[in-house]
This record gives C-alpha cells, sequence and structure tokens, in this order.
C-alpha cells in the first residue's frame, strides 16, 4: 500500500530506505542532511526489517563501511553534504575500483571549503565528472522533488545493482528541507541470503563454501596492462549506461524559442520563470536533466537544432554548463547564469538573465 | 636403500599445510614474519571449522595481499579503513567471523580513528596487528611505532622524539577501551612464541563465537629487509629492543 | 487557484508547525502543497520564516520572492517581506512588538492581536493557531473541517487530545481580525 504524507525531502530518503529493503545506513551528521539519520534512529528499522543503521566516527568511516556492506552483496547506503563527501572521495573511488553498487546521498550546500549551510549545487563537477581519482564515474540521478527524493533511492539501488557502479542522488538544501507531498513507495522486503546468492553470487562476500573459489573484492591490480583491461571493461559499462540510462524532462519545449537548462531546485526556479516570462511572450522551456551522469547530451544537441539560445541556471559558477556547450558544440549560443556560496535565485532574475543574455525586449 | 614411499604415508605424517592456505607463492622476504603469521591464522580457521563463515579485511601494506594466500572470502580495504570495512560486514552478517589483518602504518598512523572507534564500539571483530616498527612496503620509511633512535628512510639520524614524537604504543591505548574484551601482544621469533600466538589468535576468533567484542592481538615481527638486517640478526635485535618498548604478554582479558 | 505563503516572525512562535498544517490540511483537500523553511542556525531564537504554497496545479519554485499573502509576526519581517507582497496581495500581521506599522495602500492589510487574545486566555501556545484562523478568514484557501484533519495528520496521536483546542483558537482568530486597508 502507498501511502501519502508531508514530509521533508530528507525524511524521505530514510523512509523511502527502509521502504526499498536497504540492508544498511552508515553516516555521520552534517547540515543540512542530519534528518535522514535522525529519521532512522527513529523508527529503529532494525526491529522492523532488520536494517542495521550506524552513526560512524567520520565520513570516511560511513564511506568505508558502505564498502564493507557493498562487498557482502548487500544493499548499503549512505548520505552526506559538500565537505563530508569531499571526505568520501578515497571511499568511492575503491567502490568504484572494486566494482561494487552502493547508494550515497549528497544534499550540496555552498562552498567551497566549510562553507555555508545554505543550498547550492557546486558539486556537480565532484559528482558526474569522478570525483576521487582514476577513471570512473558514478551514476548521478538529480532529484526536483520530495517525490523524486522517495523514487530514486530505489532507482538509485536498482541502477547500482544492474551494473555494479556505486549511483549518487544529487540533491541540495532546498530539496532535503522543503516538505511536500509524497506517495511513499510500498514496502519491499530486504533480500534473503538466497535471493543475495542468486543476484551476487558470483562476487559477494559471503563466505566460502567447498564448491567454489574464494571471492576477492579489490581495486588492486599491480600490472599495469591488466589494469588496462580491467579499466576498458569500465569504460564499456560506461559507454552502455550513457546509451541507455539516460533521463531527462522536457518542460514546455514544443514551442521554445529559448531554453532553460537546470537540474534540482533550480528547475523548479525555472519553472516559475517560465510562467512570468511567457507572459511577457518570451517562448522560453526547459531541458530537466534527471540524470547529471549520463548526461541527456542527445536530448540537448536536438533541441540546440531549433532554440536560438539555451540559459543554464544552476547554483554554481558554471559546472554544467560546459557539458551542454559540449552537447551543444556551436550549434546554438549557450550562456549561464547562476548564484553561489548558498545562495538561491529567484524566478524574477533568471527571466531578467534571460532577457539579458539574449538581448530580448518584452 | 629406503624408497621414499615408505616415508610419506598418512601414519607417518607429524605436520602438514593447512589446506587453507593456498599455493601461491608468498611475495614476503625471507625471514618475514608476515607468513608465519597467515599460516598461523588459516590453521585457525580451518581448526574451528569456520572457512565458509569468515570474512577477512586486509589492508593497505606489505600484507595488502594476504587475500591470494588465505583461502576464504577477501576485502580489500583502503589505507586504514580495514576495521570501518569489518565493522558493516560485521554488522551485516552477525554470524559470521570476521577479522581485519593491518600493519602498524595502515592501523595506527592513517587508520587511529578507525580503530579507535572500532574497538570503543566494541565491534565482534578480531583485529591482528603485525607490528614491526616500520613502513615495509613503501621501502622502509618510519611508522608510528618505530623506536627513538632507529634508522628508517625518512629518520636517517634516527627518530628524533623532538621531530617525530614518540613510538605510539596504540595497544596499550585500545586495552582501555571498553569495546575490547581480549588485547595481547605476541611475537613469532620462537617456536614456543608461534604456538602461543596460535593460541591467542584462536582465542580471539572464539570470542567473536561468544559474542563477546572486540579481540586485539599484536604480534611484535620483523622486518629485516626495512631493518637491513638477516633475518636472524632482526629476531635478535627485535628482542633486544622491540620488547623493551613492547613487552609480550595480555593486556586485557575479560 | 494558487496561493503562495510566506509565513516570518521568531523561531518559537510556532511559525514552521502553523505551515505544516496548512499544508496538511492543503493535501487533505486533494491539493497541491509545499512548504520550504528558513534553515539553519538563525532559526535558534532568531528569525524563522516558512513559504507555504497551495496549488491545484503542479507547484513549481518552492523559493519565492513574491507572495500573494505575507503573515508577519515580528518587526525583522516586516522590514522584509512588506515589500514582497504582490500588488492586490495581503499582508495580516499581529501588531504586538510591531513598532513600523505597514504604510502601502496596494496591498490588504489586516491584524489581529493574536498574541493578546493567547495570553488573555491563559495559553500562550495556541498564538499560532489564532493567527491561522485570521488568515483563512480573509483567505478561506481550506476549510476548517480540512484543518482538523491536517491536524490530525500532523500531530502525534498523544496529542490529539488538544486538537478541539486549536479549532477552538482558529474561531477565536476568525473572529478578531481588523481591516487597516482594504482595496
Amino acid at each position: 500500500m502507498s501511502e501519502i504524507k508531508l514530509m521533508k525531502g530528507n525524511e524521505v530518503i530514510a523512509e523511502a530506505a527502509i521502504r526499498c529493503g536497504c540492508d544498511g545506513y552508515f553516516g555521520y551528521p552534517i547540515t543540512p542532511q542530519s534528518e535522514v539519520m535522525e529519521t532512522l534512529m527513529l523508527r529503529k528499522p532494525w526491529e522492523e526489517t532488520g536494517m542495521v543503521v550506524l552513526q560512524a566516527e567520520s565520513e570516511i568511516a560511513s564511506i568505508n563501511m558502505v564498502y564493507g556492506g557493498a562487498a557482502c552483496g548487500k544493499k548499503v547506503m549512505t548520505s552526506s553534504s559538500s565537505p563530508g563527501v569531499s571526505l568520501m572521495q578515497e571511499g568511492l573511488t575503491y567502490i568504484a575500483g572494486a566494482e561494487l553498487p552502493c547508494l550515497v546521498v549528497d544534499v550540496v550546500r555552498g562552498g567551497p571549503g566549510l562553507g555555508t549551510i545554505q543550498p547550492a549545487q557546486s558539486d556537480y563537477f565532484q559528482a558526474t565528472k569522478g570525483g576521487g581519482h582514476g577513471d570512473y564515474h558514478l551514476i548521478v540521478l538529480a532529484p526536483a522533488s520530495v517525490q523524486e527524493m522517495n523514487d530514486f533511492v530505489s532507482l538509485g539501488f536498482d541502477l547500482a545493482f544492474k551494473y555494479r557502479n556505486p549511483a549518487m542522488i544529487l540533491a541540495d538544501g532546498v530539496i532535503g528541507q522543503m516538505m511536500e507531498k509524497v506517495e511513499l513507495s510500498p514496502y519491499k522486503p530486504r533480500w534473503t541470503e538466497e535471493e543475495i546468492e542468486k543476484i551476487s553470487g558470483d562476487w559477494a562476500l559471503t563466505g566460502k563454501k567447498k564448491a567454489r573459489g574464494h571471492h576477492i573484492v579489490t581495486s588492486l591490480e599491480l600490472d599495469a596492462h591488466r589494469q588496462e583491461v580491467f579499466n576498458e571493461k569500465l569504460q564499456r559499462k560506461y559507454r552502455e549506461i550513457e546509451e541507455k540510462e539516460v533521463r531527462f524532462e522536457k518542460i514546455h519545449c514544443d514551442d521554445a524559442e529559448y531554453l532553460f537548462i537546470a537540474y534540482g531546485s533550480s528547475a523548479r526556479i525555472c519553472q516559475k520563470s517560465i510562467e512570468l516570462a511567457r507572459q511577457e511572450g518570451i517562448k522560453v522551456g526547459l531541458l530537466r536533466p534527471i540524470t547529471l551522469y549520463p548526461f541527456p547530451t542527445r536530448a540537448i544537441a536536438e533541441m540546440a537544432e531549433r532554440t536560438k539560445g539555451m540559459l543554464t541556471v544552476e547554483m554554481s559558477a558554471g559546472q554544467m554548463v560546459e557539458d551542454v556547450r559540449l552537447a551543444v558544440n556551436g550549434k546554438t549560443r549557450v550562456e549561464h547564469y547562476g548564484r553561489m556560496g548558498g545562495v538561491v535565485p529567484t524566478p524574477e532574475e533568471i527571466v531578467d538573465a534571460l532577457k539579458a543574455n539574449f538581448n530580448l525586449k518584452p | 636403500m629406503i624408497d621414499i614411499n615408505d616415508i610419506v604415508k598418512p601414519e607417518n605424517l607429524v605436520y602438514g599445510k593447512t589446506s587453507l592456505l593456498t599455493d601461491n607463492i608468498m611475495h614476503y622476504c625471507p625471514g618475514c614474519t608476515h607468513g608465519v603469521v597467515h599460516k598461523l591464522v588459516a590453521e585457525v580457521i580451518e581448526e574451528l571449522d569456520i572457512q565458509d563463515k569468515t570474512i577477512g579485511v586486509s589492508p593497505v601494506g606489505c600484507s595488502v595481499f594476504a587475500y591470494n594466500y588465505i583461502d576464504i572470502d577477501w576485502a580489500e580495504a583502503a589505507h586504514g579503513r580495514a576495521p570501518a570495512v569489518a565493522t558493516a560486514i560485521s554488522r551485516l552478517h552477525p554470524e559470521k567471523y570476521v577479522f581485519t589483518y593491518q600493519g602498524d602504518g595502515d592501523l595506527a598512523s592513517i587508520g587511529c580513528g578507525e580503530i579507535m572507534h572500532a574497538c570503543n564500539r566494541g565491534e565482534n571483530i578480531v583485529i591482528i596487528f603485525i607490528n614491526n616498527a616500520i613502513y615495509g612496503m613503501t621501502g622502509g620509511q618510519m611508522a608510528p611505532t618505530t623506536l627513538l633512535g632507529q634508522v628508517t628512510a625518512t629518520t636517517p639520524y634516527g627518530r628524533d622524539a623532538k621531530l617525530n614524537g614518540f613510538p605510539l604504543k596504540i595497544t596499550e591505548l585500545l586495552a582501555q577501551l571498553d569495546g575490547t574484551c581480549y588485547v595481547t601482544r605476541q611475537s613469532a621469533d620462537t617456536p614456543g612464541a608461534v604456538r602461543k600466538a596460535k593460541s591467542a589468535i584462536k582465542k580471539a576468533f572464539q570470542n567473536t563465537r561468544l559474542n563477546k567484542g572486540t579481540s586485539f592481538v599484536e604480534v611484535v615481527g620483523t622486518c629485516n629487509s626495512g631493518w637491513k638486517l638477516s633475518p636472524v640478526e632482526a629476531n635478535k635485535w627485535m628482542r633486544e629492543n622491540m620488547f623493551e618498548k613492547y613487552p609480550l604478554g595480555d593486556m586485557k582479558d575479560i | 487557484m494558487t496561493e503562495e505563503i510566506i509565513i516570518a516572525g521568531f523561531g518559537g512562535q510556532g511559525v514552521l508547525s502553523m505551515g505544516k498544517i496548512l499544508a496538511y490540511s492543503g493535501i487533505m483537500q486533494d491539493q497541491e502543497v509545499s512548504w520550504m523553511p528558513s534553515y539553519g542556525p538563525e532559526m535558534r531564537g532568531g528569525t524563522a520564516n516558512v513559504t507555504v504554497i497551495i496549488s491545484d496545479e503542479r507547484i513549481s519554485s518552492p523559493v519565492l520572492t513574491r507572495f500573494d499573502t505575507a503573515i508577519i509576526l515580528n518587526q525583522q519581517s516586516m522590514d522584509k517581506f512588506e515589500a514582497q507582497v504582490k500588488p492586490g496581495g495581503t499582508l495580516l500581521y499581529d501588531p504586538n512588538g510591531i513598532t513600523h506599522h505597514p504604510t502601502r495602500k496596494d496591498i490588504n492589510i489586516y491584524r489581529v492581536e493574536a498574541a493578546r487574545l493567547a495570553a488573555e486566555s491563559g495559553n500562550p501556545k495556541i498564538f499560532n493557531m489564532i493567527i491561522l484562523g485570521a488568515f483563512l478568514k480573509v483567505k478561506p484557501v481550506v476549510k476548517l473541517e480540512n484543518i482538523e484533519k491536517g491536524l490530525k495528520k500532523s500531530l502525534p496521536p498523544r496529542h490529539h487530545n488538544m486538537i478541539p483546542m486549536n479549532i477552538e483558537a482558529v474561531q477565536m482568530g476568525m473572529g478578531h481580525i481588523e481591516t487597516v486597508n482594504q482595496l
């Protein structure tokens, strides 16, 4: 049975984790996402589903606990915000290198450094380009509503296990802190040992049986040529993900002469800007990437053929705009409008930026 | 003339390699203590008949490849993070025997936070800690447990407390924590010491079965390559210098 | 119908919970809602505000700078939000502690002495529900019966015995509204 509730994005992450049969959450408090662990601790899922919830001593420990849990073929996750996610980069590259599935939630706040605790999108590069050392990618989902916070927990785990690759939900302080109506997913039981054997039995650490060789979860390979072969395999996986898993949403694109490209809470604000701009007769639409990696390159390239200009709106100095320009490849003008450090742009100033950049008169 | 086949008979067997040690050729230097301790861990797992219930976590350092030598399921952890990795495995598999195998750089330097907190939470795991007072894999640099005056690649004039601080008695620190149930320091330099080290490791694994908390077995070992001594000289140097700073015996047994 | 509301005052005045009850009541009548608070250290004893949107349609931006209605409960919020009411919109405030009263002529302005009424009733905790009642009198965006349902949803069951008292407070607010400026 699904249920309609009014909940914060952060609380929904916790609830969705329990309901999708998550085996373990390991985290460390940091604003603006501490409600995730607080909600879990209040809910005591270990009594209900057997899910393990542990407050670790640091984000470094959290992500390595995730590594340990994932190595067992379990559905495990963590959540944090920008400074904490920076600390997790080491663990994430090991997880990617060992081809382990897991879910990481990043409720982004303003940086660099300790920065602010207000919403930002300035960790796009870190999330989509790897973040740690080596050639790898996370699968990055960008929710723009509390409902998507719910939906992407289960989707994130599905994709992570389908490709044996870490998945990230890249949210921000707005999505984490706001409450909206949400239809919670029905309960799915946690996987049994038999199911884990079926899903991940050829690699997971389940205890060495006489009938099989021992399983080793590692990202170490001292032979450069063998390591290259492994990297080629990873790259084939990323190409497959880029082929099959792109998700995006188009709003008012059919007659659009101009296009906003924005994700997460910026995409929500742009929808208000569209209302305002269209009242002035400006035909503007929105293309909202839902997966930031894989990026909707093809969809944006198609729109470039029939729009006079694109404005990316990000709460950053302009990060996603680089991927948009690569997709557009000079076919139309691409400009960027952003606020930084935790400042959220207003719908009005986005309309002003559109008009200023493309010399539009009402 | 004696035929070898007259001798190689089951009834004449007095010692055998445990089946849990793989046939892979160990990469350790001749004289290194790791090989002996690997064998002890493998024997204990075989004797307790827990091969299918044991998951090991190997560190970064010389023993990173421990997974190539003991025939169980292994996770190889990032540098210092083995206790965090083992924490999750143990919590998600409470019925399993989970152990980390870590050197002094991994456990007492970069992983100081993780070992402290895993022990303080009393995770139901075993920690095997090899202390040879030097970084072996990276070529003989100073470890947190390097003795004062000891020459290493990064203390070419000997460890100076003013410059480098003091040798870290991490095991004594961990014995203070409420989460540890068994904390002991052993060596593996004589047949007697090897037997004692093995019973310590066995006891540690049995503690997991009894759900008693964290069992911590330090083995003071040699790194003759890093110390630039022959294996025999290294054992002598260890007994004369290491045992004074790191005295053998149980610190805690609840 | 879309109603974009800012509720602003001190932390501890029940600003966030009033917004939550309003939002839940919207859900009870099948509307779309969003509730976006200011968050962080400023909440601890300082100012607190929440943007609540109730709409028949999918809600676009949960973050706004122009509002149909501003509910203002301290001077700092008056200074900040009076100018952000859309022309033709509504400003509702409690004069308690207000030294610079609103002056705009292009919006509807109402006041309710909720702090005084709550103090006189001997239960200062109903302050925010009196405010909510006054708001619903001028902007009946949710029905009283749905406020009751919303309260049931947002309060833990052990506090359900307080629902009648809260509904009375809402009715009290409805009956004590004063018009300052009407278009």
